[in-house]
């Protein structure tokens, strides 16, 4: 049975705006999904909806089979959330903060295992500093810190790297791959492909409230990534041959480069025969390489996609 | 089953933020309230003579102190509530797993607690510039209980409807603070005009000023049956207006 089951979620805002449109996903115990899609696509209101601060429209959503709305006593104390925005009280001394967050959420005090979380987290030396204080990156550690501090199953972080350095993104990155591996369960959203490619398991795609598209993230890479084999050539020419043509090869501005794209799982032999056809037709070959899309080079596909399908 | 752990978190931290800002919360009430003992206790009183054979400086003793209570209970829910939803952390407390009858409790809770201590330190205070006697404490302990949750609850209602901080700060200023003058904080109710008097009989804090008066003198304004119905009508009034407010989600749940 799945960690999470989000069936059939709509959500209209009063005065009729559609955030999310009859939405449906399973999210696996251990598993880091990333939520994909632009501003407006949905991803934070789906978010809020699981963890109680927007009411959805229609639809239920099950946490270890319990209903979020109907059991929220049960549910919400096995899930932490990082919101986007950095919503913290400034006058507090981070080490109550976060031990508020523990208590509000029905645990006793334990001062080892806050400590032991804004260690793992490198603020135990910020720990009596007022959060008025702390740089923009610390305060999202902060939040990480309170989100963990009640010890949840589920995890949700919403943008949890926007705006920080590119350090403090892959040590965020280090602590998710952590908290994965102790167990939890992470939920979040990103603008950042790279993010999702770098630390997710699974991407779901989002746009203007619907799910496009769920799939494993290896998977996706590699049924919807075109590779591209790269033959740069000795010296520069100015048209491929007729044969070279019909194999699909296009030559690049700079006649150097001649560039084909073909589907992963009928690549055996295309390099060899590649280099086959640019001897017979006397072209020298100087390096041959190949190239996998990207997530980010995916996403913009299924988003562009989906538009065309909508507007046509 | 209640959440208590929950509570007391709440309860504690805005309880540790009063205890935080020390001069504002406290010093400050209890040192104007003085300076309403020295000016109009001591020196304008003295010109005035008893009501009821009491002295004017006793008689400001009741009146003084639900001023304050009234205005404090309103400042500090309302700020309580309305400061985390001013900087969003309030997302923690809707995402916890509490209801909003346990914040409820949590914030108000609080603020009464404020007020009430504020109340004790004024009532502490006053014994040094005035001769003081409380008839019937069991009720004066009563009405400053009820006072204190009843107020605290409109205070956290301002700070949930409260669309900003001059709106926070305006209620207090042009709601609380004119009834308690016009509610006999200050003088007794046939000491004005006749038709005054019949309008002042539409202003609910005289009923509480009156009521509480009563605790310490055995006399009031009106009957001491009106006072404790009219805090019980407001406190199930500031009720309703929380349910209502709860059950739609209304400026906390889209």
């Amino acid at each position: 049975m799945p960690l999470i089951e989000i069936q059939n979620v709509s959500k209209t805002y009063v005065g009729g705006h559609q955030a999310l449109d009859d939405v449906s996903l399973d999210i696996e115990k251990g598993e880091i999904l990333a939520l994909l899609g632009p501003n407006g696509a949905g991803k934070t209101t789906l978010i809020n909806i699981v963890c109680g601060l927007v009411t959805h429209t229609d639809g239920r959503i099950l946490l270890d089979g319990r209903d979020v709305t109907a059991e929220y006593r049960q549910t919400r104390r096995d899930i932490g959330l990082v919101p986007q925005e950095m919503p913290l009280d400034p006058f507090d001394k981070l080490i109550d903060n976060v031990a508020f967050s523990r208590r509000l959420f029905g645990l006793p005090h334990a001062p080892d295992r806050i400590e032991a979380i804004l260690r793992d987290l490198s603020l135990w030396d910020k720990r009596d500093n007022r959060l008025l204080t702390l740089s923009g990156g610390m305060k999202r550690r902060v939040l990480i810190a309170k989100a963990l501090a009640h010890e949840p199953k589920v995890l949700f972080l919403d943008e949890p790297t926007a705006g920080v350095d590119v350090e403090l993104r892959r040590s965020t990155w280090d602590v998710v791959r952590r908290l994965r591996d102790s167990g939890v369960t992470v939920i979040l959203t990103t603008h950042y492909l790279e993010e999702a490619e770098e630390i997710a398991d699974r991407v779901a795609v989002i746009d203007k409230g619907r799910i496009q598209l769920v799939q494993d993230k290896d998977v996706m890479m590699r049924s919807l990534g075109a590779k591209k084999l790269i033959v740069e050539l000795q010296a520069p020419i100015e048209r491929l041959s007729d044969d070279l043509a019909a194999r699909g090869f296009e030559l690049e501005p700079c006649g150097a480069r001649a560039v084909v794209s073909y589907d992963p799982s009928e690549a055996d032999g295309l390099a060899a025969a590649a280099l086959a056809a640019f001897a017979a037709a006397g072209v020298a070959v100087r390096d041959i390489s190949t190239e996998q899309s990207t997530l980010e080079e995916i996403f913009v596909g299924l988003i562009g996609d989906a538009n065309k399908g909508a507007s046509s | 089953m209640l959440n208590v752990t929950s509570i007391w978190a709440i309860y504690r931290r805005e309880m540790k933020r009063a205890f935080g800002t020390l001069v504002q919360t406290i010093l400050s009430p209890v040192l104007t309230t003085s300076l309403y003992f020295i000016v109009f206790g001591s020196a304008i009183g003295s010109h005035i003579g008893k009501i009821d054979g009491v002295d004017y400086g006793a008689f400001l003793v009741p009146g003084l102190i639900m001023l304050t209570v009234l205005q404090q209970s309103v400042a500090n829910a309302s700020f309580g509530i309305y400061f985390p939803r001013f900087t969003g952390s309030i997302y923690e407390v809707l995402s916890a797993p509490i209801s909003y009858w346990e914040v409820l409790i949590g914030y108000v809770g609080a603020a009464a607690t404020k007020a009430m201590i504020l109340a004790l330190l004024i009532l502490a205070t006053s014994a040094f510039f005035v001769p003081l006697r409380i008839e019937y404490p069991l009720v004066m302990v009563l009405f400053l209980v009820l006072t204190c949750v009843t107020f605290s609850m409109l205070g956290f209602l301002i700070g949930i409807l409260a669309g900003n901080w001059e709106q926070l700060q305006m209620a207090p200023l042009i709601i609380i603070t004119p009834l308690v003058f016009l509610g006999g904080a200050f003088y007794e109710l046939k000491m004005l005009p006749p038709f005054w008097q019949n309008v002042s009989l539409f202003n609910p804090v005289l009923y509480l000023v009156s009521g509480f008066r009563w605790s310490f003198y055995g006399a009031g304004d009106v009957p001491i049956a009106a006072s404790l119905g009219m805090i019980t009508l407001f406190m199930a009034i500031c009720i309703v207006a929380v349910w209502r407010i709860f059950a739609t989600g209304y400026r906390l749940k889209p």
